[in-house]
Parts: structure tokens; C-alpha cells; sequence
């Protein structure tokens, strides 16, 4: 079998029976990258000396004995984890240049487990947007469609796996970003609870939302790679302290007796009917393998995407006041003063999108509008929970689409943040109730994937990896690549 | 409620980001989009709903009061803008 289309999984059994060598797929890959990116434009950079230190020590740990799965495994992180003398840009030119000082938890845990790092990934600039198109190292392509937008915010990673230039990558998610652009380049991915996975080291968008969390090409893979990220750590003060599942020995346990509640909301209005079919037939596999359906409803998620947008916003516009100009990231040239050295290096070095965030987000926290956005906000918050914990009581897991539609074209959306906005309206509630979503691969429409979501109670990633497992054992979806790579 | 362009100006300032005099007018329009979008919110009854800030309600740990960081100036000052004698360089503040 050729080593640029194998899975994590695939690789672990061919370094451990020696078929190559960890240098040799390293090599091998860089290689592929150097010649196939230029059309998708997934990686911000390259980290070719670190991805051989670390494949050669992968070989030397296998030589002597040791068996971990992801040793000697190649793969990439979004540009927004911290990574020790590499460029952690976030997409925006007010880190252009910034090395980070430290290694993010993440980076760490992966790095410690075997894993060699080829690259940074493109993003949204600071995780901003839903297209992949407010990167300040430009546009990312969609390997199935090079006219078409791969989704964002973890557009680079989710590019990047489709067009097996890696066999897996890390992403973030604050309102879908790993989910929807996994959904439309044909991968698997997840977004865990919110504390799972530690955030110290991840530059920050929205605190109380982000999460990190793998993109591969089947849900083993996403197991394998969970397993090493996720954790207690005490270097974040929002992870949670609360043992790990070993979510590989939950990948094969039987669906018989599952209950599936599918939201009549994620089946109204503003779906691609398209989509809407690859969904139910999903759900007919899942059926046949032992799962029973029943509607449900979650009647506050229309109000998700308002609320998410005050939430997020003003987050972010706290979190965003780091980059001043002083400490690190772009200064702009010849302040006159100090009130100048702040506005222009804040306004030359952000871009569009982060800029009418980082507005919104100030309005909604100013005197005079903080009780009606962002409490009135916060109060929608707690119904969107609310509606998942009285639905959790009658159904193990909530199933839809991911997105409602599939990948739309380069520049499409571009000038209208609204229209944008609403594309991510199956996703957000995820993260405002903080419970795991995962997007897997259910088949095309004119040749683009379509994504199913599957949502699960607190801490149940394991109950995720193990469904979207059997799906992946009675279908081929996710099997699919795209022309040309 | 439609924002003006003076206050499209006054939150710049209050976010300390400067705009160009050529952005001001489409800025206007789209974050009026945004909080047309925003003010759908306000026909949610929320009466009586506590607002909800941790998905988990988890509240902050506590930890020793020990020092466990240690002094890395050099290392983060070797990634500023400018700095002098240990210290970051800005425009003179007092006059």
C-alpha cells in the first residue's frame, strides 16, 4: 500500500512491522507537500528540520523497543498552538514573525506520544470565520473542488488531510471550526467537552467556547490522537479534572439499543434537501446496525447564532486586547504616541473580520448595553443547554447535519459576514452548551461531501468515536479522495 | 437601533483600533448587519434564566501559594517590538 494515503493507524502497524521507517515517510511526505500545496495552500510553513529530529528519535524509540501507536505518526497544527522557535502567526499579520516562546500543552502531549510535526496550518486569521478566506497568508482551497472553499476556521488542517498531505491534524473549534470544514472536505472530526482538552498554549478567541481537537480520515484515528491530547492539565484553569476514557476499546462496542434523537430543528428550513437525504440514509445504516430514532426537539437553537455572536465577540474583544504593539506581534511605524503606537499597530495588523469582532464585542460590553447583549446572551446560553439536557434524558445521542450546505465557492460570502454567520448554525450550540459534536463523512452532492453531525451528553466522546467506528466499518465515505491527489 | 458613524468611531477608540477614514462608512454597514442579526436575541423571554458562563459551571481551583514560574524576561523580550535594558520601549508617556 502506498504511505501517503494510509491512515494513523495503517502507518502505526507498517513502522512497527518495519515496512519504512519514520524518516523515510517524513521525507517521503515533505516531499509531497512541497509539490501538491501550492495549489491548496494549507500550510502556513514547513518545519522540516524538527519533523526529522523527531521522525529519526521516533525510530530510535521503536528500535528500542518501544510500541506506542503514534510513534514516528506525521502530522500538523493549526497556526494558532503555540509551538517553541516556530512561527505561530494565527493567520494574522499581527503575529507575522512571532516565534512562540513555548510549546502549547497539546503540541506537547503529541510531541512526548511520538507524533513528528511537518507544518502550521492555515487558518481563519485568529479562528474568525467559516470559509478559510480571512487568513493573512491568504485563501485555502478545497482539494475537491480547487474553486471552492475547504470551511474555517481549520481550514488548513481539514485541506490538508483531504488531500493526504498528512494523515491527520490538529484544529480548534469555537463555534464548528473543526466540525464544518471537516464535513466539507470528506473527514472526521471532533470537538470535545469543553475542559477536555487543555487550552494553555492555544492563542485565544472566545475562552468560555474554544476547544481543541483532531481532524483525520476515520474515527480511529481521531481516537488515537484524542487519546493523547486530552487531559487534566494544571496550566489551564478551565480544564477539567476527570479520568480519561480509552476510546479505542469503545470503538467496536455494538450499537444494538442505541437511541438516536434527530432534532426536527436541524431538518426545517435552510437545509440543502440534498443534504437533508445523505442524512437520513446515515440514519438508516445506523439503524440496521441496531440503533432505534425518535424526533426530538431542541427549541432554542434558532437563537444560537444571535446569542453566539455576542458571546464570541465580546470574548474575543477582551482576549484581543493582548496585542498592543508593545510586547510582542506588529508595531506599526513611528507612533507619535502611546494612544497611536496602540490604534495603528492594532489597525494595520488586524484584519477585516477581526476588527468588526473585536466592535461588536466592545458595543456589547459598553456601559448602557451589557445587560441587554451580553447577559440577555448568556441567559439564551443556559436554554440552549437546557434544551440538550432534558433531550439527553430520552436519547444517547442527537444526530443532523453538520452543515446546510456544502462548500461554497471562493469569494461567494466574502463581503457579507451575515450570510456567513448562518452557515454555522447546526454547529455553534455545541459549543455554547459545551458538549462534544463530531462531523463524519455520509456520502456527496455533485461531488462535494456532505458531513453528518453526531452530538453526545458531557464527556461521552468516546459514545462519538464509537458510532461514527461502525459507520465507518458498513460504509465507504470516508474512504473517498478527491481527484488529483 | 442603527449605529452612526460617530459611534462607529467612539467604539474604535474604545477598542483602541484606528481606522481608516476610507473603511469607516462600510464598517458602519456591516456591524449594523451584524446587530440586526444580534437583535433577534431580544425577543427571547429570558425572564427569571440565570446567565450561564461556563458550559460546566465549573468555578476556578485554587492553588499552593508557591512560586512555580520561573524569571524567562529574556526569552519573551527577545520577541518584542523593542525593548532596552531589560525593558519594553514605548512613546514617551509623561512629559
Amino acid at each position: 500500500m502506498d504511505m501517503q494515503q494510509m491512515t494513523l493507524a495503517e502507518i502505526g502497524h507498517a513502522l512497527a512491522s518495519k515496512q519504512f521507517s519514520a524518516v523515510e515517510l517524513t521525507q517521503n511526505l515533505l516531499k509531497r507537500i512541497k509539490t501538491l500545496d501550492p495549489q491548496l495552500n494549507s500550510f502556513i510553513s514547513l518545519t522540516d528540520d524538527l519533523a526529522l529530529e523527531q521522525a529519526r528519535a521516533a525510530d530510535v524509540r521503536r528500535a528500542s523497543g518501544e510500541t506506542g501507536a503514534l510513534l514516528g505518526a506525521p502530522i500538523g497544527h493549526k497556526d494558532l498552538f503555540c509551538t517553541k522557535g516556530i512561527l505561530t502567526s494565527c493567520g494574522s499579520k499581527i503575529l507575522d514573525g512571532f516565534k512562540a516562546p513555548y510549546d502549547a500543552t497539546v503540541v506537547e502531549k503529541l510531541a512526548a506520544a511520538g507524533t513528528v510535526t511537518l507544518g502550521k496550518l492555515n487558518m481563519d486569521e485568529f479562528a474568525m470565520g467559516s470559509a478559510n478566506e480571512s487568513s493573512h497568508y491568504g485563501p485555502v482551497k478545497n482539494p475537491w473542488d480547487l474553486t471552492r472553499v475547504p470551511g474555517g476556521s481549520s481550514g488548513g488542517s481539514a485541506a490538508a488531510v483531504a488531500a493526504r498531505l498528512l494523515p491527520a491534524a490538529t484544529g480548534t473549534d469555537t463555534g464548528g471550526s473543526i466540525r464544518q470544514p471537516a464535513a466539507l472536505t470528506n473527514l472526521t472530526g471532533i470537538k470535545p467537552t469543553y475542559g477536555r482538552v487543555s487550552r494553555w498554549g492555544m492563542v485565544a478567541y472566545a475562552s468560555s467556547l474554544d476547544q481543541a481537537g483532531p481532524l483525520a480520515r476515520t474515527a480511529e484515528d481521531c481516537a488515537l490522537l484524542l487519546q493523547a491530547m486530552a487531559g487534566f492539565d494544571s496550566k489551564d484553569s478551565t480544564c477539567i479534572d476527570q479520568p480519561l476514557d480509552d476510546y479505542l476499546a469503545a470503538l467496536d462496542k455494538p450499537l444494538n439499543g442505541l437511541r438516536i434523537g434527530l432534532p426536527r430543528e436541524y431538518f426545517g428550513a435552510g437545509l440543502d434537501a440534498r443534504i437533508g437525504e445523505k442524512v437520513l440514509a446515515a440514519v438508516e445504516e445506523l439503524k440496521k446496525l441496531g440503533a432505534t430514532v425518535r424526533d426530538i426537539s431542541l427549541p432554542n437553537m434558532q437563537h444560537a447564532i444571535p446569542a453566539y455572536y455576542v458571546i464570541a465577540p465580546a470574548e474575543a474583544s477582551s482576549n484581543l486586547s493582548r496585542f498592543d504593539g508593545v510586547r510582542f506581534g506588529y508595531r506599526c511605524e513611528n507612533p507619535v504616541n502611546l494612544e497611536d503606537l496602540y490604534k495603528r499597530s492594532r489597525g494595520e495588523g488586524f484584519g477585516a473580520e477581526v476588527k468588526r469582532r473585536i466592535m461588536v464585542g466592545t458595543y456589547a460590553l459598553s456601559a448602557g448595553y451589557y445587560d441587554a447583549y451580553y447577559i440577555k446572551a448568556q441567559q439564551i446560553r443556559r436554554l440552549i443547554k437546557n434544551d440538550f439536557v432534558s433531550a439527553f434524558k430520552d436519547v444517547d445521542l442527537i444526530l443532523g447535519p453538520t452543515t446546510p450546505n456544502p462548500a461554497w465557492k471562493l469569494g461567494e460570502k466574502n463581503n457579507d459576514p451575515v450570510a456567513q454567520y448562518l452557515e454555522d448554525i447546526y454547529t455553534i450550540t455545541a459549543n455554547l452548551a459545551g458538549i462534544p459534536g463530531l462531523s463524519m463523512p455520509a456520502g456527496f452532492v455533485e461531488g462535494l461531501p456532505v458531513g453528518v453531525q453526531l452530538l453526545a451528553p458531557y464527556f461521552q466522546e468516546s459514545r462519538l468515536l464509537n458510532v461514527a467506528h461502525q459507520y465507518q466499518q458498513v460504509t465507504d465515505w470516508h474512504q473517498h479522495a478527491p481527484a488529483g491527489f | 437601533m442603527a449605529l452612526e458613524r460617530t459611534e462607529v468611531e467612539k467604539i474604535a477608540h474604545l477598542a483602541r483600533l484606528g481606522l481608516n477614514e476610507a473603511e469607516i462608512p462600510q464598517t458602519t454597514v456591516t456591524l449594523n448587519n451584524i446587530l440586526g442579526l444580534i437583535d433577534a436575541m431580544q425577543a427571547v423571554d429570558t425572564s427569571g434564566i440565570e446567565p450561564l458562563a461556563h458550559p460546566l459551571e465549573a468555578t476556578q481551583r485554587l492553588r499552593a501559594d508557591q512560586v512555580t514560574e520561573t524569571n524567562q524576561r529574556d526569552a519573551y523580550q527577545a520577541i518584542a517590538p523593542a525593548v532596552e535594558n531589560g525593558l519594553y520601549l514605548v512613546p514617551k508617556v509623561i512629559e
